[in-house]
């Protein structure tokens, strides 16, 4: 029988990692058994409970990269290592690949979370992976000591404003790789989803399968409250996704223009 | 193929399951996706005369017997249905639908009845139940006879369009509340709203999960106060009732209708079998009408012999 629990299972923040002033990686010893791309819900117990995807996951231990972002984060960012946080999920899909396949993960700012954790798949997997890392500049890039030491990995970083690696957007850095001639069979992202736009327009003009990772405000994580629905599909992000086909997202009214709040009011990018 | 369309204050509904309010109602896009999952209608999620913030998360989880929420229905208010939902779902419009209201006061329920019957709604339905917003607003008037008859009475002023209100199983008296709204105007009802609220702990942490505390329980465990309670309404007035409460399954939405549903609202369900879940619920409910020679669904309404 499918297990219907949705319950929290409260677990003890094991160590925190501080990566920058505002993101910190919470490391949990727990067999969560999630694939790369799927999130979880984290209640801070008596604040508030947020998705978060998963940057790390071997069975024994996962890890979740936080951004201080809002009143949720920052009550986060006051618990220590031994505190306890409630985790709900893995929900949602998985990026899908096969063995041995050559692979572009582009994560733009604390969207690198999910990428580095299908980067450590991909190498078991024996593909070969292109990481492509962009941030406003240098200050934000995150995770580029942690991707650096992966084996098979090439790194490619981009800054907005040029402080470190090709000056400019994951965007022009794919587009550089493609016109190389390196032959991708997928290009994977999570980030603002005005830089997924723009990677899918890319991706798909030359033929390359693309498969991203779409915020959008989220309560229930399991396809029932309609918080997370999409125009003009009327489906749940969280049950379709969070991680969807280009292919899909392009026929999207919505995509790459807005989303909407906790009452269902649109705002636009 | 036994016919299951059903006549409802004159509405046609192309088979009996309709989604009950609160869940995926947040769009006009997100109700037409339920349509095409099988649904025979939809109810919007509680609007509001203005935006109305909601709780914060955790706001609902399941287990394998129940579900629990206390979403506080959180909604962007009167302009978003007139500006985009309305507008979007009425353009071929794929199924009949329910415009469920909601608010704190007699007055605000006349002036959001009066607004919501210029959106062309084929059923309004007016929620004085919803046990998640009692720190906010004190005991919903659905647990006192006579509020209840005079919000039924406010909004009955403002419309000619069939008025539902929704029950509160949370009373020991349901079918002489159900009465008093019938003699207030009413045209139907929408019986159960989740039962309690109840509340959940989390034994690790020694506090409740949900973070209003309390919650709504909804779910197979409630699906006999559901029947029973529709059952009351039924012989209290005999008008058409939307029955709602623990449905899962197309046998659950026969015995409720035997129980005097006309209609059957399905919300949790969507937990346990996913959106799709209204398409196996219609198709059960045909398999059973087809083995026990039911030709005409509505032949079933209230008959059962007590």
């Amino acid at each position: 029988m499918k297990n219907f629990d949705t319950r929290p299972v409260v677990l003890e923040i094991k160590k925190i990692i501080k990566e920058n002033e505002n993101t910190n990686t919470y490391v949990f010893e727990h067999n969560l058994k999630s694939k790369p791309g799927q999130f979880v819900m984290m209640w801070i117990p008596g604040v508030d409970e947020k998705p978060f995807s998963i940057a790390y996951d071997d069975g024994k231990q996962f890890w979740l990269m936080v951004c201080k972002v809002g009143p949720a984060t920052t009550e986060l960012f006051k618990l220590k290592e031994g505190d306890k946080v409630g985790i709900r999920g893995p929900f949602g899909k998985a990026f899908e690949f096969k063995k041995g396949e050559h692979l572009a993960l582009v994560g733009g700012g604390y969207g690198v979370a999910p990428m580095y954790c299908v980067a450590h798949q991909a190498i078991d997997k024996g593909c070969k992976v292109e990481f492509i890392l962009g941030a406003r500049n240098k200050d934000l890039l995150l995770y580029t000591q942690k991707i650096s030491g992966l084996n098979g990995v090439n790194l490619h970083i981009s800054t907005d404003d040029g402080s470190q690696g090709v000056k400019g957007f994951t965007t022009n850095v794919l587009e550089n790789l493609i016109a190389n001639g390196v032959k991708l069979d997928h290009v994977f992202a999570c980030g603002p989803e005005k830089m997924e736009y723009f990677l899918g327009l890319i991706a798909d003009k030359n033929g390359i399968d693309c498969q991203l990772a779409v915020e959008k405000y989220m309560k229930c994580g399991f396809g029932v409250c309609g918080q997370c629905v999409v125009d003009s599909s009327g489906e749940c992000v969280c049950k379709k996704g969070t991680v969807m086909n280009y292919k899909f997202l392009k026929k999207l009214s919505e995509f790459g223009k807005y989303h909407r709040d906790a009452q269902g009011k649109k705002h636009y990018f | 193929m036994a016919n299951l369309e059903v006549n409802f204050c004159g509405v046609k509904f192309r088979n009996p399951t309709v989604l009950a309010s609160g869940v995926l109602g947040v769009t006009a896009a997100s109700l037409r996706n339920v349509v095409k999952n099988g649904a025979g209608g939809v109810t919007t999620k509680s609007i509001w005369l203005t935006e109305h913030p909601g709780h914060k998360n955790p706001v609902m989880f399941g287990t394998d017997h129940y579900f629990m929420n206390a979403v506080g229905l959180s909604d962007a208010g009167f302009e978003k249905a007139e500006t985009e939902t309305f507008p979007e779902y009425m353009k071929r419009k794929p199924a009949p639908i329910i415009a469920n209201i909601v608010a704190y006061k007699l007055d605000d329920f006349g002036l959001l009845a009066s607004k919501i019957d210029k959106l062309n709604p084929d059923i309004i339905e007016v929620n004085i139940s919803c046990p998640n917003v009692e720190d906010e607003f004190g005991k919903p008037f659905a647990c006192s006879i006579v509020d209840a008859s005079e919000v039924t009475k406010a909004v009955r002023a403002m419309t000619k369009k069939p008025v539902v209100v929704k029950l509160s199983p949370n009373v020991s008296n349901i079918g002489e509340i159900a009465k008093a709204c019938a003699d207030a105007g009413a045209d139907g009802f929408c019986a159960i709203n989740t039962v309690g609220p109840g509340l959940a702990i989390d034994i690790d942490l020694r506090m409740p999960i949900l973070s209003n505390k309390v919650g709504g329980v909804s779910g197979p465990a409630i699906k006999p106060i559901a029947v029973k309670c529709v059952h009351d309404v039924y012989k209290a007035t005999k008008l058409p009732i939307i029955g709602t409460g623990g449905v899962l399954t197309g046998r659950d939405a026969i015995e409720i209708m035997m129980a005097g549903a006309r209609l059957v609202g399905m919300g949790t369900m969507i937990y346990y079998r996913e959106v799709s879940g209204f398409k196996k619920v219609v198709k059960e409910m045909d398999e059973w009408c087809e083995q026990n020679g039911v030709k005409n669904i509505e032949e079933i309404i209230g008959c059962v012999k007590m």
